[in-house]
């Protein structure tokens, strides 16, 4: 670096420091409280120098980030050793026999996960695979068929909810008769699925004509209109109160205590999740997938090009809802509990968040952004209260340095990329 | 299919093995967990509650601790959501606390319980109001230094008809568990007692205004409003009613009966009735609390505050009467010793409900709650 | 008739508030086509802005007035440099990449000024003090209407009007209406379109920060979170009436206003979000671009 370069960098970082000391000063310095309606101030001057120090450090890396950000793609050259080392893994895994037995070793790792690491990381884990399979689901949608829909959750509630009102009602059926109620989940496991795609194709059918955010905002509609339901008819759902003392899936005739039933419960989900990579590998390789995504790309040209429109939006919403619906069903047997706000807008909007981070569209990055999402949260547990902080901040950081998602789907060669003009992008401004 | 899971299986285990592996640390510390919402939209509630816990500890360790060990804080967020919840509490039980307090959502508390049950750990919720929580007996670990919702509706109903003298009612509510569930219970033992209820709904918690629904009580010809939900939204009903003239008697419950609603709701406060524990302005050990609070954090506790310092109390005091941090012990001690709290002479029934709790009705007179007698 | 009129005026109050974080919303929207997930928090922030700056000239014992004054403008200062920055730090790299990538960036901004309002300020609800004067003149016909709703409304509409006449007839207004059109066409013809998006959170940002100081002034509270439940009844609204029209948001949020305070009304307030999006779904059903917007041809 030149010293000229340096003293340009250290000016704009210098800006930014006063820019933020002043943009800050009311949050950080100033604390309010009220006290008989009349506002009173206490200076923290303390909080002063630490804004200014952060903010000069942080600019000048946020500025050096961008611009490594920017020629990150031209400068890759094969001799880094990050590039040396992938390039080591794709030759391996190219081979079958590595492949396998990488594969293999993965199985057994992730097989004997519960055991190695006791029931808090088995809870976690299980959380964060149902919504794998969640976001699994919304990548149909979404990353497929192009459809942004906000309103998954109403869905994932289906889901929960016929579990848990089969339990609420034909559970006594159940007791009285002599069998375990453990069986309750594995009726209710297709059950919700069925279900959650009859409710995907109703809710579809008037929203057909709409597209991008007038799609979004109308899902965002049908999911509250779906909770405020569940909240308000108390007499069948329970209303806020919701469903408790929903049965864990019994092993066989043996009722699991909760630390056994977690592990119990992972290994479904993870055959769950196992199964739905492959049902959604194949939805993408098939006449199917090809016809959403025409539909994404152009919805007029694929109508000229004899794709039935509707049928292809409608079978979208239903295979995305069918995910959402089994995802449900085992959150309810994990918590044991549900009521409706563990469905908010929310929920919806963590799922769509988990797809775009991962790489839209992209099955290994719709599974490593849930993970993240949820998992991230967990971990930083040790953060305190600037936990939710942290994580908002890592959000932002992720998505501006990995706009396509952390793995992005990979195009078949034959597609045509458009290019974009990189407009104003060559100057970078504090 | 490889791909996948190879991104499945790295991402998680290496970020499991990474943190997993600085947990472990063996010491002689008496671990107690705090766990409720400390983000997300519910935290107002969660938040004080932690507070209250480090305080008390603080205290306790500065006496030099319980029989030589010290004690030691776990706090962990669910933000009121029970999947989270479950987390959280399977969270506290691998960290091997003894007792937790929280969580403050009835809902969590539900979801979490069936962990702390198999694990032996007493659990101590300051807000938990939720009725089945003690009386389905299905939580023989759960306890709650806050009275149920049906304990509560009861007195209230009872304080309409007798002292106030109401014939007809309209009763709100926020639509969530807590408020929900008095508002029900509420409008069952006044029809119960021939007071008609002339409206029941529940309104959007959070929402900028409620005056359709406040014309809507004008137009019912009620003679009295009662609120199931918590302080932010009965400050701006009994606002909005005020201003459209209205002056009809609010009763509510104990989620408004806190000094937050009267500092919020300023002048339009006065003449609010609520049910609520013991008055604790005179309580010395409340005092001490609240001023302990100010010296430490710079300002007024917030919501259940004194409820989860009561709970904290009760904890630690149980360990020391129990002289370990033996499960049975503790329960047995938390049965049938008293112990002195900011909420009053406590313990608990064998149902888990707080015994000695004094509860009755307010009314907020010059910008202070005042019992009625 | 008298019921009617009663739940008809609370609606049109209901519907101003909605309108003024609507605006916002919906101009930032038609210019750079970003759902602006933290425009609801910028309006949090405009209104602790204005508690924390006029609580310290109350104290400093300044006449109510200027306090007001001087906290509004404090306010939309604040409140604009948080919408400027937030632009430059989360938006523009994204600027070429996909709409979802922005719209991911924006729910992080969001997840981060709530937190970052809970940690530094309070998590407690916060009484706000009212330093808007009483009108006198209303006292009588309080049952329909009070001060703070009558000054909500009469900002709106001002605030409505000269948003259109800015856009459409200054200079800056053009350049605005250019960008939306086609960014790179109004790059050629010598539009700044860096200045003209920052120019529009400003404003955008603004606008948000006088909502603050007049929502919270009525409801007399704030809290770190107020900002995600606005912003999303906003957002319904400004898509109701067509999203990016100015008048449209206005349209939209009066229309839910009244949806809500009619239903609430006559029916039940259980289902009042219920009401507004049955509305929503319907409109949106007979008009896929909301009642004032432009229908966009789709190209191939």
């Amino acid at each position: 670096m030149t010293r000229k370069l340096v003293i340009k960098e250290v000016l704009a970082s210098l800006v930014s420091m006063l820019w933020f000391s002043v943009l800050l000063f009311p949050f950080m310095v100033m604390k309010v409280n009220v006290a008989s309606g009349v506002a009173q101030i206490r200076f923290r001057w303390a909080a002063m120098p630490v804004i200014a120090i952060a903010a000069f450090v942080l600019s000048f890396l946020w500025r050096r980030a961008l611009i490594w950000n920017e020629h990150r793609g031209d400068k890759l050259s094969t001799s880094s050793p990050f590039a040396l080392a992938r390039a080591f893994i794709q030759k391996a895994l190219s081979k079958k026999p590595v492949r396998r037995t990488s594969l293999l070793v993965l199985l057994a790792l992730v097989a004997v996960y519960p055991y190695a690491l006791g029931m808090y990381h088995t809870n976690i884990m299980i959380t964060a695979l149902i919504y794998v399979i969640l976001a699994l689901g919304l990548n149909i949608v979404v990353g497929l068929g192009g459809l942004l829909n906000l309103g998954y959750a109403a869905f994932f509630a289906f889901g929960a909810y016929t579990y848990g009102l089969l339990w609420k009602y034909a559970g006594p059926a159940f007791v009285s008769a002599g069998i375990n109620t453990g069986w309750i989940f594995w009726i209710a496991l297709p059950l919700a699925g069925i279900i959650a795609v009859i409710f995907g194709i109703l809710l579809s059918l008037p929203v057909l004509r709409l597209r991008g955010d007038y799609l979004a905002i109308i899902t965002l509609a049908f999911g509250e209109i779906v909770r405020m339901v569940l909240q308000n008819s108390s007499a069948v759902t329970g209303g806020a109160t919701g469903i408790s003392l929903i049965p864990r899936p019994w092993l066989f005739n043996l009722r699991l205590p909760p630390r056994q039933a977690a592990t119990y419960i992972y290994y479904i989900v993870l055959i769950l999740v196992i199964f739905t990579i492959f049902v959604v590998r194949r939805i993408e390789d098939s006449r199917v997938g090809r016809a959403l995504e025409a539909m994404r790309e152009d919805e007029i040209a694929c109508e000229a090009m004899g794709i039935d429109l509707v049928r292809n939006k409608l079978a979208t919403f239903a295979l995305g809802a069918f995910w959402a619906g089994i995802a449900g069903v085992v959150l309810a047997a994990q918590t044991t509990y549900i009521n409706p706000d563990s469905f908010t807008l929310w929920e919806s909007i963590m799922v769509l968040m988990a797809i775009v981070i991962g790489g839209t569209g992209s099955i290994p990055g719709a599974i490593g952004g849930a993970l993240i999402l949820k998992l991230l949260p967990e971990y930083f547990r040790p953060l305190a209260q600037y936990r939710m902080l942290i994580y908002g901040i890592a959000m932002i950081i992720i998505i501006i340095f990995k706009p396509d998602g952390l793995i992005p789907r990979n195009r078949k060669k034959y597609t045509f990329v458009e290019k974009v003009a990189q407009d104003g992008k060559a100057e970078v401004q504090a | 299919m490889k791909r996948s899971l190879l991104v499945l299986a790295v991402l998680a285990l290496a970020m499991t093995l990474v943190l997993s592996g600085c947990q472990k640390k063996v010491s002689e510390t008496i671990k107690i967990g705090v766990a409720g919402a400390h983000s997300g939209d519910l935290a107002s509630y969660g938040l004080p509650s932690v507070n209250a816990a480090k305080l008390v500890i603080e205290d306790i360790n500065a006496k030099g601790g319980i029989n030589g060990r010290m004690l030691e804080l776990f706090i962990e967020d669910d933000q009121c959501k029970p999947e989270l919840a479950t987390n959280t509490a399977s969270k506290l039980v691998s960290n091997n606390v003894i007792a937790v307090i929280g969580h403050i959502c009835s809902g969590a508390t539900k979801s979490a319980l069936g962990i702390y049950k198999d694990s032996k750990i007493v659990t101590i919720s300051p807000s938990a109001t939720n009725p089945p929580l003690t009386q389905s007996g299905e939580y023989p670990n759960f306890m709650r230094t806050i009275a149920p919702d049906d304990a509560q509706a009861k007195l209230a109903a009872t304080f309409i008809k007798e002292k106030l003298g109401l014939k007809k009612l309209a009763v709100l509510h926020d639509k969530g568990d807590y408020g929900k569930g008095f508002a029900e219970l509420v409008k069952e033992s006044a029809e119960a007692m021939g007071i008609e209820v002339a409206l029941f709904e529940g309104v959007n918690p959070g929402a900028p205004d409620y005056s359709a629904v406040v014309n809507k009580i004008g137009n019912a010809g009620v003679d009295g409003v009662v609120w199931g939900g918590y302080h932010p939204e009965a400050s701006k009903l009994v606002q909005q009613m005020k201003d459209k003239g209205m002056n009809l008697p609010f009763i509510s419950d104990d989620g408004v009966k806190d000094n937050t609603f009267i500092e919020v709701a300023g002048k339009y406060a006065d003449g609010v009735y609520a049910t609520g524990p013991t008055d604790t302005s005179t309580n010395p050990m409340a005092i001490k609390a609240v001023a302990d609070h100010k010296a430490k954090f710079g300002d007024e506790p917030g919501a259940f505050f004194l409820n989860a310092y009561a709970a904290t109390v009760a904890v630690v005091n149980a360990i020391q009467k129990a002289g370990g941090t033996d499960y049975d012990a503790i329960v047995k001690a938390l049965r049938s010793e008293y112990v002195d709290t900011p909420i009053g002479k406590i313990s608990f029934d064998a149902k888990g409900d707080v015994i000695g709790f004094g509860f009755s009705v307010y009314q907020v007179q010059n910008g202070k709650y005042v019992e009625l007698k | 008739m008298d019921y009617f009129l009663k739940l008809f005026l609370s609606g049109t109050a209901k519907g101003s508030i909605y309108a003024l974080i609507a605006l916002g919303y919906t101009m930032v929207y038609g210019i750079v086509q970003l759902i602006n997930f933290a425009h609801g928090e910028v309006y949090m922030i405009g209104g602790f802005v204005a508690l924390i700056v006029g609580g310290f000239f109350f104290t400093l014992g300044l006449p109510v007035p200027l306090v007001l004054l001087l906290s509004i403008i404090a306010s939309v200062i604040f409140s604009s440099a948080f919408g400027f920055t937030i632009e430059r730090l989360a938006y523009k790299p994204l600027r070429s990449k996909t709409r979802l990538s922005a719209l991911i960036s924006a729910i992080g901004i969001s997840i981060v000024l709530q937190n970052f309002v809970l940690l530094a300020q309070t998590e407690k609800y916060l009484s706000f003090p009212s330093y808007l004067p009483e009108l006198p003149f209303l006292l009588p016909v309080r049952e329909y209407i009070n001060s703070t709703q009558l000054i909500i409304l009469a900002t709106t509409s001002v605030i409505m009007v000269a948003l259109t006449l800015l856009i459409k007839f200054t200079r800056m207004g053009k350049s605005m209406r250019a960008t939306a059109q086609d960014k790179h066409m109004a790059q050629l013809v010598g539009v700044n379109i860096n200045q003209v998006i920052s120019v529009t959170f400003v404003i955008g940002s603004a606008l948000a920060a006088v909502g603050g100081v007049l929502i919270c002034s009525y409801m007399g509270q704030i809290n770190y979170y107020i900002g995600f439940i606005a912003g999303i009844k906003a957002f319904v609204a400004a898509v109701l009436g067509g999203i990016g029209s100015i008048p449209g948001a206005v349209l939209g949020s009066f229309i839910l206003g009244w949806t809500e305070s009619l239903g609430t009304g006559y029916i039940s307030s259980d289902y009042e979000d219920a009401y507004a999006f049955i509305i929503l779904i319907l409109i949106l059903i007979i008009k896929p671009d909301g009642i004032l917007g432009k229908n966009q041809k789709q190209k191939v």
